[in-house]
């Protein structure tokens, strides 16, 4: 089954995923996908019956700080738009989602 | 030549007058003009000179080479990838604020494999670095830049990140010493996130007393990461010149198939564990291949979601720019995390997580480190990492199981080829938080052998 990854399931995943790539590209990817996907099939021979899974190994819980502005680290208007390709009267520019 | 000093002496030299903050420099810059075209370590040079000489402070302004995928305030970031080509943070990482806090002066910005995505710098978009101990090899990664730029002295000392194996790896293949520390020891804040449940910040240096210098000025708990500890950070150059008698120390997979080429050599090495008093038994581990689906898993999956940021929008380049290995990583998060999948891949994967921490907890009741070879074998040729989708994962089988537990291990050199100057790396691992131990084991083992270039020039 899990060799089964087709071009048309890499071009589904890419969507979901915002990656555009061309026909050759998935191609590609697909032979990638099979190739990892082989070496983690490994783990479906290891017993995990009545195994919790850790998400985080820290065992800390519940981190929380006072919900205050920490002037120190606020960003001028002019620092959060520094690195923006496109921006509008002191805003950012985003592409339109909604059709005309 | 300046240049060669490690930290520690450059420290005492300056302190007693014996060499001054702009001779050191000089010598760096020269190194730097002479090497860095060829292997390709720098991709960003910080032209601010250092002011504040006269003031002391604990580094004393040296130069430090920090992997580019910590944010610097006000100096180019590009996670060597074209997606961040003209990225330049607005603000330090935390690891970056401590450090210039500490008086460390960032001299440039190391290459690494995109995203940190690979084992090799083969990745980067921007070129791959050389091995400057040979040069038809790779330096390994995806900490090469970082590695590569301590190994060739183009820096005092050096950071790297980890998330399975980016430090010591690198470290392994340039002969050079990496300290992965504890998960929570140092904050990931600023620093461009690849599988958040493993990333570690820590340094690469000369020797391991450098490294326990460097953690020093770097670990601590920051509000901005809540998974830093609150634990106190020791004085971690205490841990150094220390007795080894009666340490109890476990090697592991020293049996497994791939081996073959370096067992009998990395054996012989570790002997000197013996004569220093500590017990040396090898014993057996969990399989370190279960490891290898464990860390694929959770890594493209948090990858995955951590990429989904960069859209181009407040920052960067669009998509579209991403390079070929980071598409694969977040379309096979992306497919592994999907609606029918998650289960058989990601929840899997951290069930088996827990077999190996689990594991762990077994042994390290019975020794305090748990010692193996850092990679499968010497540094690789430069392209064979071009051949498989799988190259990283199976370079770094060796630590991914400590990787994915939490654990912090260091790679000391444990040995260098007379015929090619290639080095294997001897890595020690230790329970959560006992960075201590693996200075201790690290420190004695490079002071009581040969194999480390600057001791024994």
């Amino acid at each position: 089954m899990l060799n089964k990854i087709t071009k048309q399931q890499v071009h589904h995943v890419a969507k979901l995923a915002n990656i555009p790539i061309d026909d050759s590209e998935a191609e590609k990817l697909a032979t990638g996908f099979r190739e990892t996907l082989e070496t983690i099939t490994d783990l479906q021979s290891v017993d995990v019956s009545g195994v919790e899974p850790t998400h985080q190994v820290t065992g800390m819980e519940n981190i929380l700080r006072e919900d205050k502005v920490d002037d120190s680290r606020t960003f001028t208007q002019e620092q959060a738009l520094a690195n923006a390709k496109q921006t509008h009267q002191g805003f950012f520019v985003v592409p339109r989602l909604i059709k005309k | 030549m300046l240049n060669t000093l490690t930290l520690k002496q450059a420290l005492d030299k300056l302190d007693k007058k014996e060499v001054t903050l702009s001779e050191i420099n000089s010598d760096i810059n020269k190194a730097i003009k002479e090497k860095n075209e060829e292997l390709n370590v720098y991709l960003t040079l910080n032209d601010i000179a250092v002011t504040n000489t006269e003031e002391k402070s604990s580094l004393a302004g040296l130069p430090i080479a920090v992997k580019d995928n910590y944010c610097t305030r006000d100096l180019r970031t590009t996670a060597s990838s074209t997606v961040l080509d003209n990225f330049v943070p607005q603000y330090d990482s935390t690891v970056i604020k401590n450090l210039r806090k500490a008086g460390g002066h960032i001299i440039g910005k190391t290459n690494l494999d995109a995203w940190a995505h690979g084992s090799s710098t083969e990745t980067s978009q921007y070129g791959r670095t050389l091995n400057p101990r040979n040069t038809g090899h790779l330096p390994g990664g995806s900490s090469g830049g970082s590695a590569a730029a301590v190994a060739a002295d183009l820096c005092i000392a050096s950071l790297g990140t980890e998330t399975a194996g980016s430090i010591r790896q690198p470290s392994s293949w340039c002969g050079v010493v990496g300290l992965k520390p504890t998960y929570g020891r140092c904050s990931r804040y600023g620093v461009i996130a690849m599988a958040s449940s493993t990333d570690s910040p820590g340094p690469i240096t000369k020797t391991v007393e450098d490294a326990a210098i460097m953690l020093n000025h770097i670990a601590g708990h920051d509000q901005y990461d809540g998974t830093t500890t609150t634990k106190e950070v020791p004085d971690f150059t205490s841990f150094l010149d220390q007795d080894l008698k009666g340490m109890k120390i476990g090697v592991v997979y020293t049996n497994i198939e791939g081996l073959e080429e370096i067992k009998d050599t990395f054996l012989e090495q570790i002997k000197v564990f013996e004569k220093l008093g500590a017990t040396v038994e090898i014993v057996e581990a969990m399989d370190p291949h279960h490891a290898i689906g464990v860390y694929t898993i959770i890594q493209r999956g948090e990858v995955s979601s951590n990429l989904g940021r960069f859209d181009g929008i407040r920052y960067g380049n669009d998509r579209s720019f991403f390079g070929h290995e980071a598409k694969n990583r977040i379309m096979l998060g992306t497919y592994t995390l999907s609606k029918g999948y998650a289960d058989q891949y990601y929840n899997t994967a951290q069930k088996v997580r827990t077999l190996f921490i689990k594991d762990y907890k077994k042994l390290f009741k019975e020794y305090d480190v748990l010692i193996s070879p850092t990679s499968p074998g010497f540094a690789k040729k430069i392209g064979v990492s071009e051949s498989s989708a799988m190259f990283g994962e199976l370079e770094d089988m060796l630590l991914e199981p400590s990787s994915i537990a939490g654990l912090p291990g260091i790679s000391v050199p444990c040995y260098r080829d007379q015929e090619t100057n290639l080095y294997l790396g001897l890595n020690i691992v230790a329970p959560m938080f006992r960075e201590d131990l693996v200075i201790k084991a690290g420190d004695a083992f490079e002071k009581n052998t040969k194999w480390n270039s600057w001791r024994n020039k």
